[in-house]
């Protein structure tokens, strides 16, 4: 029996369908047998940054009414033979699927997935709580902005009522030159006011953005430092202990001729 | 018999009910004992309709189960409604005074928080997040949201927090929010909100004893 995890955020814009690709696409690369379920049907986006919009001949609302078999709707990723992906209707609304459907579809995926990964809409409607029904664990996005951090605070306030186990915080968007000149909340401050225990921190990086758009998510490729904060978080959701990345991009020659000279 | 005691418990007739005169001099289980004796004996005068009582208890502070005590005497005279215990210069008119309650938690953004009575919150009250109480509020913690102290209208109520930088703060029916820019020194510390001249105020919290005397603790004042 696998788990499901939901990606939520409140606020619409802070990297939900983002994270949910790049984490399951770790998970998979990590040798994990991973799904990844859109549930903003309506808007549906995680099949174009993920590449595979072309492939969809079934969706989550064919699923639920039982117009196809799961396995039909399961769209295999190009890249990765561990990830599959159930994408979500773009011609219906949100009202098409309740959360007894939800979560007997989880239910069903986690019998044959590791982890399922329930990428859910904005808002705190009915999508929203559906998305949440069939989750056993929540990871909540907030950017370091007060906006993200209102919303994310009043997201985990209604995980809680809806009991799904202590909610994780991932801040995504970091920016440290914009921390450093007072323009942008630090990390510790997020955490502090939301008081959650905290998966990870991604860096903000323009080539998330050219990652999306080529329908690769960053993981596969990039070495760079987004990409890493994402695959660590990915072992952190597999129960290792990994310590926090250093965001500073320090040049290193100025680092070592500090430490020469005994500054750092 | 040397001299006459004045009697521990007197009974007085007022227009709206009757007065029990509870001595502070004595000590308490001999004014129940007493309370007791006239409650149960003189079975006669305590028939008639519904009656409410007032309970003067002088200058002394009686416990929680000292109340209760009480009211238990009462209870075998059905006819006899406590409408209020009174202590001189207090008065909670008629509202038992449920103490102070203690709760841990956050009180996250969209999170109402509502409670009868004095409120010690251990935890945070984020912004978006309200507590709301009849008495006064007490945040061990960061308090960022709302807090309406004095909801019925106790203008006596304050609103201390280890962290007080609120959206909002309410007490009784004054509204204030705090300045757009607060310096640092303002913030820093524990401070708490009370109501003056029908505006709020903030001050450190060691002012707080000037500010309300009748609270502030004094040495040996709870002994014999």
């Amino acid at each position: 029996m696998g788990e499901s995890i939901v990606v939520t955020s409140g606020k619409g814009g802070v990297g939900k369908s983002t994270t949910s690709a790049n984490i399951g696409t770790a998970l998979a690369l990590a040798g994990n047998k991973v799904c990844l379920l859109d549930t903003d049907i309506g808007l549906r986006n995680l099949d174009v940054l993920m590449g595979l919009e072309n492939r969809i001949i079934f969706d989550l609302v064919d699923v639920v009414e039982k117009k196809c078999r799961i396995k039909q709707a399961l769209i295999k990723d190009k890249r990765c033979d561990a990830l599959y992906l159930l994408p979500a209707a773009q011609t219906k609304d949100k009202s098409a699927i309740s959360t007894e459907q939800l979560r007997w579809l989880t239910y069903e995926l986690k019998e044959e997935f590791d982890y399922v990964i329930i990428d859910s809409p904005a808002g705190i409607e009915m999508g929203f709580k559906t998305a949440v029904s069939g989750a056993d664990r929540a990871i909540v996005i907030a950017t370091p902005e007060n906006a993200s951090v209102r919303d994310a605070d009043r997201v985990i306030g209604l995980l809680e009522k809806e009991n799904v186990g202590s909610p994780k915080l991932i801040v995504n968007r970091f920016r440290s030159h914009l921390v450093k000149e007072g323009g942008m909340m630090d990390v510790d401050e997020v955490v502090s006011v939301l008081a959650i225990d905290l998966l990870g921190v991604v860096p903000d990086d323009e080539e998330i953005i050219w990652a999306g758009n080529q329908g690769e998510p960053i993981v596969l490729h990039n070495k760079g430092l987004a990409s890493k904060a994402y695959r660590n978080i990915a072992k952190r959701i597999q129960g290792e202990v990994v310590p926090l990345l250093v965001l500073e991009k320090e040049n290193k020659m100025v680092a070592r001729m500090k430490k020469w000279l005994g500054f750092a | 018999m040397g001299k006459v005691l004045k009697p521990g418990v007197t009974i007085k007739g007022t227009k709206d009910g009757l007065l029990f005169l509870l001595d502070e001099s004595r000590p308490f289980s001999v004014i129940l004992s007493e309370l007791q004796y006239k409650l149960e004996q003189s079975s006669n005068i305590w028939d008639g309709p519904d009656t409410r009582v007032r309970i003067k208890t002088g200058n002394r502070q009686i416990s929680r189960s000292e109340e209760k005590e009480l009211r238990r005497l009462f209870s075998a005279r059905k006819n006899l409604i406590i409408h209020s215990i009174e202590t001189e210069g207090k008065s909670d008119g008629g509202n038992m005074n449920p103490g102070i309650q203690m709760l841990a938690g956050t009180v996250r953004s969209g999170q109402v928080l509502e409670y009868r009575g004095d409120l010690l919150l251990l935890g945070d009250v984020n912004p978006g997040g309200t507590v709301r109480t009849t008495g006064s509020v007490f945040v061990l913690g960061a308090l960022r949201g709302l807090a309406h102290a004095g909801g019925e209208g106790d203008e006596s109520a304050i609103i201390a927090a280890s962290a007080l930088k609120p959206t909002q703060l309410r007490i009784a029916n004054v509204v204030s929010r705090p300045p757009d820019e607060w310096e640092d020194s303002e913030t820093s510390g524990m401070n708490f909100a009370y109501l003056i001249n029908h505006q709020i105020a903030v001050d450190k919290m060691h002012h707080l004893s000037r500010i309300r005397p009748e609270i502030e603790w004094k040495e040996n004042r709870f002994r014999g």
